[in-house]
């Protein structure tokens, strides 16, 4: 998570950004790029798998190790499964985890964030200590352990990433707020008569939205990560098709040896695409939000 | 601020992280509705058959809770877990390998784990750094940007997904390392040191690779931010050579952020040796880390746990105290 935040990502707007007017400013290369990686991945993912013609995580569906054929675009694996199937609906398990992830992420962050940096006092040393804590606490073998404890499911395991992820994007939204803080529009709305509410909702929550658009796609390719990782290693629940299950059996039944390198190398060509996707889209906007208010 | 508040403010706060990193992980387990001891029992219990009295189940039962310092309430546990970790450092006797204490299998693979993430952490920072910095300082110029374009290619890329393409290229389509690395048990002896260091270079490879994109990416726009500070022009009217330029006015500036961002992200670099180590049959804290896990061995898990929190605490704590060091805003008299 701590790789997600580059430093320009950090600097606080300077104009709210406006969305009536018209919205070509949004549009630069890496963003076009990312955003139609993304858009492929996303309809492929939400609407083919209507289309299934079997369950793709049942076993011995098929002959066990076809190649690559018209009825099976990617051929199928050791345990009998139709390997094209088994990514479409690894790519839909996969991106949905890491949207519930994200709304998460986003809430909890926005609020700690911008609570901490308006507050102040001993309230925000309190839970700045919380925040660094949780960042340096490593995930992984906490996942691990929880792993050996229940089988996670998909829903534990997207409680268990919010509650470890948000702390980055915390600290990112606190210092934006501290440095929102003291700007003469606020002092401005103050003394008209607003509310800490109003000020934080009308002034200084259209400041914060950008980066929050920026921290939702990068909360992603971190929640879709963790949860491939733990499936990789064999920690999770591994029958359930996710871009880093087919790994998981991939390599277990030894792909390489048996010469299935298709079981091996779709998911991780799939893998990248979606990560390079997401990753264009977020510094894009990025990007975009940044020559909007004239920083390059 | 001066340095000795400095110091005495980050050691506080060290000690804070380890005592909320030690409560996490004392309490997590204990709202989970699974219970270790009595997956162990029935582990047992199928191993023998259901061949043990409900006598000998509850004699088995009293003895785990006491190995697993599960005695009286709730509060009593924490208190006494914090003690014997803190006091004695202590989580003791392994269940799978019964009766080896837990701290004496962990401090054997702990050197490993270390090294291996040393050399890695480093060269990734040196290299990421350099490569960014002259991606940033001449990011005018058309080559530079092709550097900045390793950066995008490869920080994306997900860790497992790095290890297993590399193992996939460098060990089976072009074979210069071996598939599946052997690391000799016992004494070390040159041919033995020879042998961990040729199996241990693509494990670090990976680790490299991982952390070199982000460093390029933001070190890119940290120096092309300092390069247009006013001292960096200053430098420049006075004749100081692009070499003097770039790493003594932009580079020692560029870097304080990175140093901090070092010693955050420790965590994440930390879960990316604890992969590597599982994926590469790596003999360090991480393997343990999973074959207790898949064996059920808590006491190992609990233990292996806690060491890794002190161990990214305490490196985090080092590199902020060399933070004045670094610090060329700060002269020393």
């Amino acid at each position: 998570m701590s790789a997600t935040i580059l430093p320009e990502a950090t600097a606080a707007p300077t104009r709210p950004v406006g969305r009536r007017d018209s919205l070509l400013w949004l549009l630069n290369t890496r963003l076009a790029v990312g955003i139609t990686i993304v858009a492929i991945f996303a309809l492929g993912g939400l609407i083919l798998p209507f289309f299934a013609p079997a369950d793709p995580a049942l076993q011995s569906t098929y002959l066990k190790n076809m190649p690559v054929s018209w009825m099976h675009w990617l051929g199928t694996n050791s345990l009998g499964q139709d390997i094209f199937w088994l990514l479409v609906f690894a790519i839909r398990n996969s991106l949905i985890l890491g949207v519930l992830v994200a709304i998460g992420v986003t809430i909890i962050s926005t609020v700690i964030g911008l609570s901490a940096g308006f507050i102040g006092g001993n309230f925000e040393r309190l839970l700045m200590l919380v925040v660094d804590s949780v960042i340096t606490i490593p995930l992984l073998p906490l996942l691990i352990m929880l792993g050996a404890l229940i089988r996670a499911n998909q829903a534990f395991l997207v409680l268990a990433i919010i509650a470890f992820g948000w702390a980055w994007g915390a600290r990112t939204i606190r210092s934006m707020a501290l440095s929102l803080r003291e700007r003469e529009f606020i002092n401005m709305a103050r003394f008209s008569g607003a509310n800490t509410f109003d000020i934080l909702l009308r002034e200084i929550f259209p400041y914060v939205t950008a980066y929050m658009l920026v921290n939702f796609i990068n909360t992603m390719l971190f929640a879709i990560n963790t949860e491939a990782t733990l499936a990789v290693i064999g920690v999770s629940r591994v029958e359930i098709p996710t871009l880093g299950s087919i790994v998981f059996w991939a390599l277990n039944y030894n792909a390489l040896f048996t010469g299935n390198y298709v079981w091996l190398v779709a998911p991780i060509v799939a893998s990248v695409l979606l990560f390079l996707g997401l990753f264009l889209a977020s510094t894009g906007f990025n990007a975009a939000f940044a020559s909007r208010r004239g920083v390059l | 601020m001066g340095i000795i508040q400095y110091v005495a403010k980050r050691v506080g706060v060290y000690l804070a992280v380890l005592l909320i990193g030690l409560t996490i992980t004392f309490f997590l387990p204990r709202l989970m509705p699974a219970n270790p001891i009595e997956a162990y029992i029935s582990q047992l219990q199928s191993r023998a058959n259901g061949t043990l009295t409900p006598e000998a189940i509850a004699s088995m039962r009293a003895s785990l809770e006491d190995l697993y310092g599960l005695n009286g309430n709730i509060f009593v546990q924490y208190v006494s877990f914090l003690k014997r970790v803190i006091l004695q450092f202590d989580f003791g006797p392994s269940f799978a390998f019964y009766p080896q204490p837990v701290n004496t299998m962990i401090l054997g693979a702990l050197p490993w784990t270390l090294g291996l993430l040393l050399i890695s952490t480093v060269l990734a920072w040196i290299i990421g750094n350099l490569v960014g910095l002259v991606a940033g300082y001449f990011h005018t110029k058309r080559s530079a940007t092709v550097l900045e374009l390793v950066g995008i290619l490869l920080y994306p890329v997900p860790y497992y997904i790095l290890a297993v393409s590399l193992i996939l290229l460098l060990a089976y389509v072009i074979p210069i390392f071996p598939l599946s690395p052997t690391f000799p048990v016992g004494a070390m002896t040159p041919a033995k040191f020879g042998m961990v260091l040729y199996n241990s270079i693509l494990p670090a490879l990976t680790l490299v690779l991982a952390g070199f994109g982000w460093n390029i990416l933001s070190m890119k726009a940290l120096a092309v931010a300092t390069t247009e500070e006013p001292y960096a022009t200053y430098a420049r009217l006075k004749g100081a050579s692009n070499w003097t330029r770039m790493t003594r006015y932009v580079f020692r500036n560029a870097m304080l952020p990175q140093v901090t961002a070092l010693a955050l992200s420790l965590g994440t670099v930390f879960n990316g040796a604890i992969l590597t180590e599982i994926l590469f049959s790596y003999p360090g804290v991480g393997l343990i880390m999973r074959t207790a896990a898949s064996s059920g061995d808590y006491n190992v898990l609990y233990g292996a746990i806690t060491i890794s929190i002190i161990a990214v605490a305490t490196a985090g704590l080092v590199i902020d105290l060399f933070y004045p060091l670094l610090d060329p805003r700060i002269r020393h008299q």
